[in-house]
């Protein structure tokens, strides 16, 4: 990389996957992903099951390994360094399908454990902290509750919570709705579409094209491992070029 | 046409019969002819088996007494125990020093009662206390040669007193060495894997008579000349490394049952391996191991009886020791009685506190 483009990627660009390749055993997941993400962009990834969605953006944050390429986050690029990887997890925040919230931990103890313990913030100020975001989700009020006693979109908001308090650069969404009850998705899209008003860098997997035409900059669509088509929303839904995306947007969009 | 209902049906409260004792013994006692028949005859077993042990143990039985001759009822002869009590409880530790053994009690059982009980808050000050310091100071209290003590050889060393000292050290020493077996076992490093799996498959392959003859009368024969360990010290260690193979694996079962999501929202979080071990995943792991952890616990604790084949004089060999006295020929069921109750004082205990602490960490749904 040369001097000019380092500069460029450390102010303007978030993300920097460039001719990454990966394998599960024999078996090639993600081939040739070439992808740039600016700040404050907001992108939904969509395609269908198996097509290597999830398996691209944890490689983003390395709970997956590339075998091949490079990823460049915030200016640094991922590679065996522990120290880099963890750097790296610390401005990136990420939210599940399956919420992994920390059962045994109040909400609030989930969300101030990795600013007390990472960031090492004084404990009072961690709190203080947590309980704005929790506010910003609107559910200060089961601060002191368990995971396990919330419905499933104010376990997920908590997610979300959680993942603010690290105050992350960059946030992930793997299918975060994919798990919910019909009547709790709006919640939580509400929070996201909150977060991408207010200019935060987002990766979001989903299938919830109603999000990716409110406010995604970009929609990429990926099929058996492989980025077909990037567009922004409009053109994605309205004009999309692949035939392997027109399948796949007449298959989704057929009730709605 | 649409029927709609506009009224919301008000809340009733259950049927007389399905509530109150009545509603609770029809439900659970006599339900239907077979069950009412098996309830009876339940009850009648319960009685059959009361009875009789009551009268064996206390209301034929004497308690009062020196000698063998006092014992005239047809019951259980417990002036045996009351006249061998204090053997049965230290062994020979010599009988102007149990106190230093009372002391060592006293301390061990305000440290467990803080760290146990939900009394304090923050455990720090008590598991410290009784990590670090109650430990310490009964070592020097118990054998001695330090502050003035007189030693006592861990060979006078004995009962219920040496029980005691074998159990709680090989449960203090095997459960975070099998965490540390388990955590081993699951690395992704190779070596560590294999030496951690090698390990436990080998010890737990082995019946625990064994490897205490091998630490007992084996371990000598390699050693160099005039370089000797205590007795009871090898038999420590050998307990201890025994049970925490078993401990290993009853960890790995917990860690196995974790989500992976876990691991990976606390790796997403910036968290390092540690820190997500010790502040996410164990106690997850552990908590739900409690059953099994106290089942190996208890399992230990009798297994302790073991020593007997290397000669040492814990609470069953001693009482049996004491069968074999000819002023009491014959006394051999209440000594066996005896020590039942007293393993099973201890390992109910163990369970009731598993149970209760089970119930304290349970955060999911529960009304």
């Amino acid at each position: 990389m040369s001097e000019a483009a380092k500069t460029q990627s450390q102010n303007d660009v978030a993300i920097q996957i460039i001719g990454m390749h990966k394998w599960y055993g024999e078996f090639h997941v993600l081939k040739d992903i070439n992808l740039t993400v600016d700040r404050g962009e907001r992108i939904v990834v969509c395609g269908p099951s198996g097509s290597g969605k999830s398996t691209m953006i944890r490689c983003i944050n390395r709970l997956e390994e590339h075998q091949q390429g490079q990823i460049i986050v915030d200016g640094i690029e991922l590679t065996n360094d522990v120290k880099k990887i963890d750097e790296i997890r610390r401005e990136v925040g990420m939210v599940f399908q399956h919420f992994n919230l920390f059962p045994h931990l109040t909400v609030l103890e989930n969300c101030t454990l990795a600013p007390i313990w990472v960031r090492k913030t004084p404990k009072a100020e961690a709190e203080a902290t947590a309980m704005k975001f929790l506010e910003r989700v609107k559910i200060p009020e089961q601060a002191l509750k368990y995971p396990g006693q919330l419905s499933g979109g104010q376990q997920q908001r908590v997610a979300i919570a959680r993942s603010l308090c690290m105050n992350p650069r960059i946030m992930l969404f793997d299918e975060p709705t994919s798990a919910l009850d019909p009547e709790m998705i709006s919640e939580v899209l509400d929070t996201m579409i909150s977060l991408a008003e207010e200019g935060m860098t987002m990766i979001c997997v989903t299938h919830e094209m109603g999000f990716a035409k409110t406010v995604a900059d970009r929609v990429i669509f990926m099929d058996a491992g492989e980025i077909i088509e990037q567009a922004p929303p409009t053109e994605f839904f309205e004009n999309p070029q692949s035939e392997r995306t027109q399948l796949f947007l007449s298959q989704i969009l057929h009730n709605a | 046409m649409a029927i709609v209902k506009t009224e919301r049906h008000e809340d009733l409260p259950p049927p007389v019969s399905q509530t109150g004792v009545i509603g609770w013994m029809r439900e659970n006692l006599f339900s239907s002819p077979l069950n009412a028949l098996l309830t009876v005859v339940s009850i009648y077993v319960i009685y059959w088996a009361l009875s009789g042990i009551i009268s064996y143990a206390f209301i034929n039985a004497n308690f009062v007494g020196e000698t063998r001759e006092d014992c005239t009822g047809s019951g259980a002869c417990w002036v045996f125990i009351k006249a061998r009590f204090g053997q049965i409880m230290y062994g020979f530790y010599p009988v102007e020093e149990r106190w230093r053994v009372d002391v060592g009690y006293v301390l061990a059982a305000i440290g467990l009662f803080f760290v146990l009980s939900d009394v304090v808050k923050n455990k720090k000050w008590p598991a410290l206390y009784l990590f670090v310091f109650v430990p310490v100071a009964c070592f020097f209290l118990f054998s001695g040669g330090y502050f003035g003590l007189e030693v006592v050889e861990t060979s006078q060393w004995g009962g219920l007193f040496l029980t005691l000292v074998l159990a709680s050290v090989s449960i203090f020493v095997s459960l975070p060495l099998g965490i540390v077996l388990a955590l081993g076992r699951r690395s992704s490093m190779p070596i560590v894997r294999m030496l951690c799996v090698g390990f436990i498959e080998f010890v737990r392959g082995v019946p625990l008579i064994t490897v205490l003859f091998m630490a007992s009368v084996m371990l000598p024969l390699f050693l160099p000349e005039g370089m000797n360990f205590d007795k009871l010290i090898r038999a420590l260690v050998g307990m201890s490394l025994f049970s925490a193979a078993y401990m290993a694996e009853v960890v790995r079962g917990g860690l196995q049952a974790i989500p992976k999501g876990q691991m990976e929202a606390a790796k997403s979080l910036g968290l390092g391996y540690w820190q997500a071990m010790g502040l996410i995943i164990l106690p997850q792991a552990l908590k739900i191991s409690i059953p099994s952890i106290v089942n190996t616990f208890i399992g230990l604790f009798k297994d302790t009886t073991l020593v007997l084949i290397i000669g040492l004089l814990d609470l069953l060999s001693i009482v049996k020791a004491g069968t074999t006295d000819k002023e009491w020929v014959g006394m051999a069921t209440e000594g066996y009685v005896f020590v039942a109750a007293v393993f099973w004082v201890f390992c109910f205990g163990m369970s009731r506190y598993s149970i209760w602490l089970e119930n304290k960490l349970h955060t999911g749904h529960k009304r």
